[in-house]
């Protein structure tokens, strides 16, 4: 009983924490300007936010189910992609597809906000989202039938060429039409646009929505961790053959977390596409997928606050505070001779080195937020009263 | 009663088991001993339905239950605990007791029986937060037979539980083994430490390469001449 008054306390907690930082990061994207000094904060928090959806949902396969996939950069181009098609208004049809003749005339944004207005518009724009993500599942689905009868190596170098594979054949002319070849798709519902308007008051929404995509989508992955099917998902990692003495259908599952994970993988690059206003297959290579897995393993493999804090420390660094090191200055220091182009990633890469060596199992371990907290606090109160016990 | 008639087992072209037919009476303990490679696991994972066989039949009740999935012969009451503990390294001694009832949805007996397994393994009450990977081999044990239970078997088959584990350990798990049979639930109990299991047994066999070689009371077995020289390790007089 006790240890339900305390897990509700600590959800309720939880929930507040978010609920709080949602309501922050609208005020802060009403109080940064353009111009501010502090932008570099918004950019980094609509970047990290779509890095850490891609993290966490890497880590929900590679982490929690034992599966290691290396495709996610070909289904988070999927969602780009989808996403992109699918709300491209009909006067930026014919500029956007220049060489080609459109073959997707929908835009959902457009459709849904000429009917019922302002509240449509974000609606289709919902919907895009959606789609994006359950077509990256089909996809997933399909290329799932194959390859996850492979175990480890095998798995990786599968999802690997899949997501190679994909690049190519959206860049392929004959798929023009749909894809626009290897030009950039443009001019569809993206972030800097998005604004909330309130009798006089116009609210700017670019950062809060990729924010609030990223917090829905995790919460929902957490939701999904903790429940029965998570645990069946870390049954099969620890031991198949147990798993399957228990009665999991390792089949059935594998397949459910590879659906999964690549569904929000999806969403992740449909969220991508809304931060960049662009989407363009070239943007999604195999890098991107190292870039992701750095980002797991550096938080943590098996910890989502990880996976979180992983993304957000690394879209920091390498997009704001490590600037300096490619433009002459850093920290007050003047050396144009040795902070030039490309310095930026010694640096970075020295210090992910030094981060793994000394966190030898990430940041996180496979712990998460509340509980490291929740153990802080009480070392804190037991300090406390040894020290009054002393005196 | 579970009966299997005339089970044949092969691995590519290599007879695991050869038509052997076993009994397992309701409410008792019933042993299957043999040297490695006899067929023992290979007998117990056809069960359980991990291993295809390609003829006899299994039956439990007079349901067959040769070539159902694993889960539907979860759900008709036969549970397995693995052989090597097998516990679920990375999840607390809770989530591996979870796990175990995965097939269940009755939230409120499943409470039920984990206090149970808690009254038969109060250390894995004490443990109950700790992951699986950092208990003792003896507590891994009682985790892996404590999961079995979870699905609130009313056959559980086990093997090797005494595998790798100290003498006065294997004590305490045969203990445990009588006493979950006492509170009702049938036995198939896979040993190589003949002993142990004969001392136990109500019903036991004797498998060799396949076949079963004999058949009696644990007490019968235990007295009789080639099996006290073959598994016993006593020399004739």
């Amino acid at each position: 009983m006790l240890d339900k008054q305390a897990e509700k306390r600590k959800n309720l907690i939880s929930l507040a924490a978010v609920l709080a930082f949602l309501a922050l990061v609208l005020v802060l994207d009403q109080v940064i300007k353009p111009t501010g000094k502090l932008y570099m904060l918004l950019t980094v928090l609509q970047k990290g936010s779509v890095y850490a959806l891609a993290a966490v949902s890497m880590n929900l396969l590679n982490g929690f189910t034992g599966l290691f996939s290396l495709g996610h950069a070909g289904f988070m181009l999927i969602g780009a992609y989808t996403y992109a098609i699918f709300s491209i208004p009909s006067d930026a049809r014919d500029s956007v597809y220049q060489y080609f003749d459109a073959a997707v005339r929908v835009s959902l944004p457009e459709t849904l906000g000429n009917a019922l207005g302002g509240f449509g518009t974000a609606l289709g724009v919902l919907l895009a989202v959606l789609l994006a993500g359950l077509v990256a599942a089909a996809f997933a689905y399909l290329i799932g039938l194959p390859v996850l009868r492979l175990k480890s190596d095998y798995l990786a170098i599968a999802t690997l060429g899949f997501a190679e594979i994909i690049r190519a054949i959206f860049q392929w002319k004959k798929l023009g039409p749909v894809t626009n070849g290897s030009n950039l798709l443009k001019n569809f519902a993206r972030c800097s646009t998005f604004k909330l308007e309130l009798g006089s008051v116009t609210l700017s929404l670019s950062t809060f929505v990729p924010v609030l995509i990223a917090t829905v989508c995790i919460t929902l992955i957490v939701l999904l961790v903790n429940s029965t099917y998570g645990r069946a998902f870390k049954a099969i990692r620890d031991d198949e053959v147990a798993a399957e003495a228990m009665g999991i259908n390792l089949a059935k599952h594998k397949m459910l977390a590879f659906c999964t994970s690549c569904f929000f993988a999806g969403v992740s690059g449909a969220t991508m596409a809304m931060v960049l206003s662009i989407a363009q297959a070239n943007n999604f290579k195999s890098a991107m997928t190292y870039e992701i897995l750095l980002m797991v393993v550096l938080g943590g493999i098996g910890s989502i606050s990880g996976s979180v804090i992983g993304a957000m420390l690394f879209i920091s660094a390498s997009e704001w505070w490590l600037r300096g090191l490619d433009s002459g200055s850093f920290l007050g220091i003047n050396a144009p001779t040795v902070f030039r182009n490309g310095f930026r990633l010694v640096v970075f890469s020295v210090i992910i080195m030094i981060v793994v060596l000394f966190f030898r199992k990430g940041i996180m371990g496979d712990r998460e937020l509340p509980e490291v907290l929740g153990g802080l606090f009480r070392r804190k109160e037991k300090k406390a009263k040894e020290a009054a016990d002393h005196e | 009663m579970l009966k299997i008639e005339n089970l044949q087992v092969a691995y590519g072209g290599i007879q695991a088991l050869r038509g052997i037919d076993l009994e397992v009476p309701d409410g008792k303990i019933v042993t299957l001993i043999g040297a490695n490679g006899a067929g023992k696991s290979t007998t117990l994972r056809t069960i359980s339905g991990l291993v295809k066989a390609h003829a006899g039949s299994i039956t439990y009740d007079g349901t067959e239950l040769l070539g159902k999935p694993i889960n539907a012969v979860l759900e008709a009451g036969i549970a397995q605990v693995p052989e090597g503990r097998r516990v679920f390294a990375n999840l607390s001694v809770l989530e591996n007791l979870r796990v175990g009832a995965y097939l269940r949805r009755d939230k409120a007996e499943i409470e039920k029986d984990l206090q149970w397994v808690y009254e038969l393994f109060p250390r894995l009450q004490e443990r109950s937060w700790q992951l699986a990977g950092t208990l003792s081999g003896g507590e891994q044990q009682m985790l892996a037979v404590g999961r079995g239970l979870m699905s609130r078997p009313k056959v559980l088959m086990m093997d090797e539980p005494s595998l790798g584990l100290a003498p006065l350990v294997v004590q305490g798990i045969f203990d445990i083994i009588r006493e979950i049979n006492r509170q009702g639930v049938t036995i198939l109990l896979i040993e190589q430490n003949a002993n142990m299991a004969l001392k136990i047994a109500d019903l036991a066999y004797v498998l060799e390469t396949g076949r079963i070689t004999m058949r009696g009371t644990g007490a019968e077995l235990l007295a009789d001449e080639s099996v006290k020289e073959a598994y016993l390790g006593k020399k004739k007089k």
